[in-house]
């Protein structure tokens, strides 16, 4: 049985798919940059100089899906609720709300992250993919059709985490051994039971985007 | 003219084909609004105070600096001064702000005083549950158990038992709710029962039924604990009201999701059975008990599917614990039965030195009137598993199994009723050719909806992208609850009445225009024509051209004329698993699953719904536990990272066998949803004692628990 301790084990580990330690890797990089919203403060922090936010509102510019979305709100309010509740992109899910099941999945700079343990402040300056950005000219992406065409979803609340984290796998490792589709999609969980379909997606997915990549490649 | 009973096979467009779900494009888009995803307006957020102690009386409550702070807008106590809390999470306040961290803010404002009281939590362990928390005992006997203990050559005992644990739907309870005037209500709930969960709620505001507007289209997971509107629906409505109407959306948290909004009971059994030397099963006899929080449970039907044991005394007793209290979970008391009854005929089969399958097969008259479906499936999965291949006498070890990692193969079988529900459908037939079909019902990811369009495509001879299905509101005609399983048998039957019923007006308009009668026409590949003869046709488009200006609106029911589904199924599982017995880790190497469910409607998410059902099933065997704290009397794992779920790792190589064709086919749709959720604790437990020699007895089968069911056997691998 894989544990999860393989994830530092294997280097592989670490370029794809969901984990605490890609989450935590992110958002140590995303806090050493100087974030671009407005800030009426700033302090010296190790010997840098840090914006300090809040704790009212700020006003903040997100690059989702590649158009600029301003919102404002408050410093502790995360990327997730930001994309639901201020700009009504409701594909990414809120589930455990604590990066343990990869509904709220979204890729920052191409990477899958746990949008509900990134602040939207920290999200700034990045490029921001939901699962909304997928479907292009209404024609579903490969991971897309895939899923649908391998019944990879029932109550569907955990797709488009999984489209999002499938893609990213996809992306980093076009050919998956079965070792990095279990620790690509190891960040995500489905309550119905559709891992089954998933697993046949992946492979499907897989043979899709090669040819896709041969024409014009999409996201 | 059409008739209602189903076309057989080979005659058949659609049906029991496999077909990709309709709703899977916005689902995999992320196009799909789930009630969660609703977003109106001015829309508040909700947020409900609940309480940290499991047993305790509410001195006083203070709200006063929660209703001055900026962006709250009404703050409603539920449950104030001398209110006896029950369990922990046990709602207290409600209350509504302009955002999610004002409401969070708001909530920390407010003041409790508690006087705390003595709660019971686990009751695993009879002999440390005061009497006070005991339900009476509930007691059965056929035939003469002692005598039959008596005259036994063999007789095994036994304890087995499965602890709490919770539904954990991915999309939490809750709803977005408004008044769109004074006298009306607008709902978007996460429903398993889009027709009737208004009802309550008008109830409690005393204003009509129809003044409450309910409206759902997609449900993220209900598995039995969605179907009330629930206090919080109702306090949230009135929150809304209090604030001038205002939407107000409020989902619980996962912690608040996992404690209280539904459990499946435990259930704990010491089981003595008794065979004849040559493994004829001859007497039952099983004390049992369970808790699904302070409300009564009945008892889990032991000894499952092997009712027709001759001689069996069983006792049951429901256990009050200040637990957060249960629902219906999947299959209700099933999966803890078959655990249970599998488990001490195991053990049973294992004394006489005997392969469970063989034990089976020589008893399986036992099970009664599904007695040659058992055998078939049994022989069945025995074939996919590999199973006469792969078996070892209990411990020996399975093929592959090494001096730290032993395999082993366990099998369970079950039954489930799965009648079909009411349901109303309209089917519409519009002078333009297209086709609605419109029903107050719900599709909670098991396929619903394409259910729908394939029965009425089937039905009128036309492709399944002609049918524009319509679900998820009460102003549709009335549909049951998706639960138990009834929910195919009734949609399929009245979309089925509905649409020949439709097609039959269809006739009667253009059989003139045919110069022939209705009786002499049929639906075939989108066009009316004379039976048998293709060259006198309209196509559908001419022939609902001449309906004019009028639609045909045609009502199915169910009940209804005929029997178009009918109820009771059983399937067989088998498991292959290793155990590492140095550290515990129980991993699936194969599970395979044998079902019927009567005439398949879509192949595909049929089968969905099984290996569903099976992972679900790994799940909660391995894995789920509602773990409480003696101490403080809170669930001390009201997350999702130690309230685990199996990922796509931990699931093992799965395959599904649907039994179809004669004998299956003339039985109508039959529910499928809980049926193959029944079988997988029993037949994992089941392979793991086969692996490692010894019984691991209660699930979840955590690494601790194989342990020291080990160390208890002396650590003899």
């Amino acid at each position: 049985m894989s544990s999860s301790d393989e994830r530092h084990d294997n280097p592989q580990a670490d370029q794809a798919g969901v984990s605490r330690r890609n989450f935590l890797k992110g958002t140590s990089v995303a806090l050493t940059v100087p974030l671009i919203a407005q800030s009426e403060k700033v302090v010296k922090a190790a010997g840098a100089d840090v914006p300090v936010y809040g704790p009212d509102k700020v006003n903040i510019t997100l690059t989702v899906n590649g158009a600029a979305k301003t919102a404002s709100v408050e410093p502790r309010v995360t990327l997730l609720d930001t994309l639901r509740n201020e700009l009504d992109t409701t594909g990414a899910k809120r589930v455990c709300d604590r990066a343990t099941c990869g509904a709220c999945t979204v890729l920052m700079d191409g990477k899958p992250v746990y949008s509900c343990t990134v602040l939207a402040i920290e999200a700034q300056g990045h490029k921001i993919e939901t699962v909304e950005s997928l479907e292009q000219n209404g024609k579903l992406h490969p991971v897309q059709q895939a899923f649908w065409d391998n019944d990879a979803q029932q109550c569907g609340f955990c797709t488009p985490g999984f489209v999002m984290a499938c893609k990213a796998l996809l992306d980093e490792h076009p050919t998956p051994t079965d070792e990095q589709i279990k620790l690509g999609l190891g960040g995500n969980l489905c309550r119905c039971g559709t891992y089954h379909g998933i697993k046949g997606a992946v492979a499907q997915a897989s043979a899709g985007m090669k040819k896709l990549k041969g024409g014009k490649r999409n996201g | 003219m059409a008739e209602y009973k189903w076309p057989e096979e080979g005659k058949r467009q659609h049906l029991g084909k496999r077909i990709s779900r309709l709703d899977g494009p916005v689902k995999v888009s992320g196009k799909a609004k789930y009630s969660y995803d609703i977003n109106r307006p001015g829309m508040l957020f909700g947020k409900i105070l609940r309480s940290p102690h499991a047993h305790a009386k509410v001195v006083s409550i203070d709200i006063s600096a929660a209703e001055k702070m900026p962006g709250v807008k009404a703050v409603k106590i539920i449950n104030g001064p001398g209110f006896e809390i029950q369990w922990a999470g046990q709602e207290l306040v409600a209350l509504a702000a302009v955002d999610e961290p004002t409401a969070e803010d708001a909530l920390r404002a407010i003041k409790v005083q508690y006087e705390k009281l003595p709660h019971l939590v686990n009751e695993a362990d009879l002999s440390k549950v005061p009497a006070s928390n005991l339900r009476p005992a509930s007691t059965n006997a056929t035939g003469d158990v002692a005598k039959a203990f008596q005259e036994a050559d063999v007789v095994v005992e036994g304890f087995y038992g499965n602890d709490v644990i919770t539904h954990c739907c991915l999309e939490s309870h809750g709803l977005v709710t408004e008044w769109t005037d004074s006298n009306n209500v607008m709902i978007h709930p996460s429903t398993q029962s889009v027709s009737t969960v208004h009802n309550d709620l008008a109830r409690e505001l005393k204003l009509p039924a129809g003044n409450i507007h309910t409206h759902m289209d997609h449900i993220g997971g209900g598995f039995g604990s969605k179907f009330q509107i629930d206090l919080w629906g109702i306090e949230m409505t009135k929150v809304s009201q209090m604030a001038g109407g205002k939407p107000v959306k409020y989902f619980l948290d996962r912690d608040a999701e996992v404690m209280i909004a539904g459990s499946r009971p435990s259930a704990y059994a010491k089981v003595k059975v008794a065979a004849k030397k040559d493994g004829t099963i001859t007497a039952w006899e099983s004390d049992a008990w369970g808790s699904g929080g302070m409300g009564n449970i009945g008892s889990p039907p032991y000894p499952y599917v092997w009712t027709r044991i001759p001689n069996i005394k069983t006792k049951f007793q429901a256990v009050n614990t200040n637990v957060g209290p249960q629902r219906a979970w999947r299959a209700p008391n099933h999966p803890q039965a078959a655990l249970i009854t599998m488990g001490a005929l195991e053990d049973l089969a294992a004394e006489l030195k005997m392969d469970p399958l063989e034990f089976f097969l020589k008893n399986i008259e036992l099970t009664g009137v599904r007695a040659n479906t058992y055998r078939d499936e049994l022989l069945k999965a025995a074939e996919m598993i590999e199973w006469k291949k792969n078996w070892r006498q209990r411990g020996e070890g399975g093929p592959g199994s090494t001096k730290t990692v032993k395999r082993g193969l366990g099998l369970s079988i079950h039954t489930w009723g799965g009648q079909p529900h009411n349901s109303d459908c309209d089917v519409i037939i519009n002078p333009d050719g297209s086709v609605e079909v419109k029903m107050g019902t719900q599709d909670l990811g098991v396929g619903t909806r394409t259910a729908l369009a394939i029965v009425a495509a089937e039905s009128l001879g036309l492709p399944l992208n002609a049918i524009k299905v319509t679900i998820g509101d009460n102003r549709l005609p009335v549909s049951g609850a998706s639960g138990g399983s009834t929910t195919i048998g009734g949609i399929s039957s009245s979309t089925r009445r509905g649409s020949i019923d439709a097609l039959n007006t269809l006739f009667e308009k253009v059989a003139p225009a045919m110069n022939t009668t209705p009786d002499k026409l049929e639906a075939v590949g989108g066009k009316i024509q004379v039976i048998g003869d293709a060259t006198k046709s309209l196509t559908w488009k001419q022939a609902c051209a001449k309906l004019g200006t009028q639609p045909i609106t045609a009502r199915g029911k169910q009940p209804g004329k005929e029997q178009l589904a009918s109820a009771g199924v059983g399937g067989v599982q088998m498991a292959d698993v290793s155990v590492d017995i140095e550290t515990g880790i129980v991993k699936m190497n194969k599970f395979v699953a044998v079902q019927d469910c009567g005439l398949i409607i879509d192949l595909k998410t049929a089968e969905s719904q099984v290996f569903g059902a099976m992972i679900m099933g790994v799940t909660y065997s391995l894995y789920e536990e509602k773990v409480m704290d003696d101490q403080t009397g809170r669930m001390l794992n009201a997350n999702m990272e130690f309230y685990r779920l199996a990922g796509l790792r931990d699931i093992g190589e799965f395959q599904v066998h649907m039994m179809t064709g004669k004998g299956y086919d003339e039985r109508g749709p039959i529910g499928l949803g809980e049926p193959p959720t029944n079988s997988p604790g029993a037949a994992i437990a089941n392979a793991v004692a086969n692996a490692i020699g010894v019984r691991v007895s209660t699930l979840p089968l955590t690494p601790d628990r194989v342990l020291a069911a080990l160390a208890k056997k002396g650590g003899k691998g």
